[in-house]
């Protein structure tokens, strides 16, 4: 990205709006999870992300990797929920590839990371009804965009968040067999996941603060540009 | 010796399941129990369980760690990571009552370890009771 200063106002603005989004939509995430869960989700991460924001007073001189690894521990020490260790742990241990700044490349990074941390630690797999169904097809959605089709970042981006989009729909249909919602079997079929859903919160606006900075399609979908090459193993070299 | 952690997402559950442990630990048995959120409704602390797990390992060389659902076991582990305690503190899957009883009597015995307490707490899931 630009220089440090411009890199640290946009991750600040990131912040803020995904606070105010997250406080916005605090009822209707709890409501999702009063379905299908413990109905606490709105208000746990409204209040992981109100101390987000206290956390992050002056830290405005701080690096990007820093300033992501603050958001990580605010979350992890507020939320009492399993969206303490999956949101935080995550972001804390990704906030690491950040290291040299906010690139097309390390932002790749930080979201496989994050990927691979959110299953390590919450053990759940694609069709298990959790947040993993939106951040997976986000993930590969980002990467795909920027290692193979040479897309600008921000459209790649805007790729990555319709099908995070297109996973929380995914949700719908499920059984659940991670988290609380597990606990209902049959039950928990018919309601939208709310993590999968405030995931889908938090890259909207992301996707509409990098919107302000960066060059680039926003009108998009998660479809592929490109032909699938005939000899795949080749083609992810 | 070996010291456990009980972890709830209820403060009240956690102390109840210790105190029933603690009648078959004995009185040597290092046994902590911390439950709730960072403002004492239904969760988890990382804060609590980093606190809890330091003062054990004052007075004990390893840990077993039982817990009940999802988030307190992925807030146990994040703790450990944190403290860097990974070679002296395990979690359990075990269910966390029974758990708690099996390595309680486990942990009491001289030639305990932390894979003998951890096992015992983890053979707890095969109980039968009727």
């Amino acid at each position: 990205m630009a220089d440090p200063e411009t890199e640290r106002e946009a991750l600040f603005e990131a912040v803020e709006n995904v606070a105010a989004r997250i406080a916005a939509e605090k009822g209707y995430l709890t409501d999702l999870d009063s379905a299908i869960g413990d109905a606490d989700h709105g208000t746990n991460l409204d209040r992981g992300m109100q101390s987000v924001l206290d956390q992050l007073e002056g830290k405005e001189e701080a690096d990007a990797d820093e300033i992501v690894k603050t958001v990580g521990m605010a979350l992890i020490s507020e939320v009492g929920g399993a969206s303490g260790p999956l949101y935080g742990g995550s972001t804390m241990h990704a906030s690491q590839e950040l290291a040299d700044g906010v690139t097309a490349e390390s932002t790749v990074a930080f979201a496989e990371a994050f990927l691979e941390k959110l299953q390590d630690r919450g053990g759940a797999e694609v069709g298990d009804k959790t947040m993993v169904d939106a951040v997976t097809p986000a993930v590969h959605t980002y990467k795909k965009s920027i290692e193979e089709d040479d897309l600008p970042p921000l459209e790649a981006l805007a790729k990555a968040v319709d099908a995070c989009r297109r996973g929380v729909d995914f949700t719908v249909g499920l059984r659940a067999s991670k988290g609380r919602a597990s606990y209902l079997g049959w039950r928990s079929v018919g309601h939208q996941d709310p993590g999968a859903t405030s995931t889908l919160f938090v890259l909207e606006e992301l996707l509409a603060t990098a919107e302000a900075y960066l060059e680039g399609d926003t009108d998009t979908d998660a479809s592929s540009p490109t032909i699938p090459d005939d000899d795949p193993e080749g083609a992810a070299e | 010796m070996v010291g456990l952690l009980v972890v709830s997402h209820s403060a009240d559950a956690a102390r109840g399941v210790r105190d029933i442990a603690l009648e078959m630990g004995g009185a040597d048995a290092r046994i902590r129990a911390v439950g709730g959120d960072v403002d004492g409704g239904i969760g988890t602390s990382v804060t609590d369980i980093q606190s809890a797990l330091s003062d054990l390992l004052a007075e004990a060389e390893g840990v077993v760690v039982i817990a009940d659902l999802g988030s307190a076991v992925m807030n146990a582990e994040h703790a450990i990571e944190a403290l860097g305690v990974e070679d002296s503190v395990v979690v359990a899957d075990a269910p966390i009552l029974e758990g708690a009883l099996n390595a309680a009597v486990a942990a009491a015995s001289p030639s305990a370890t932390l894979e003998s307490v951890r096992e015992m707490a983890e053979e707890a899931a095969n109980t039968s009771k009727v």
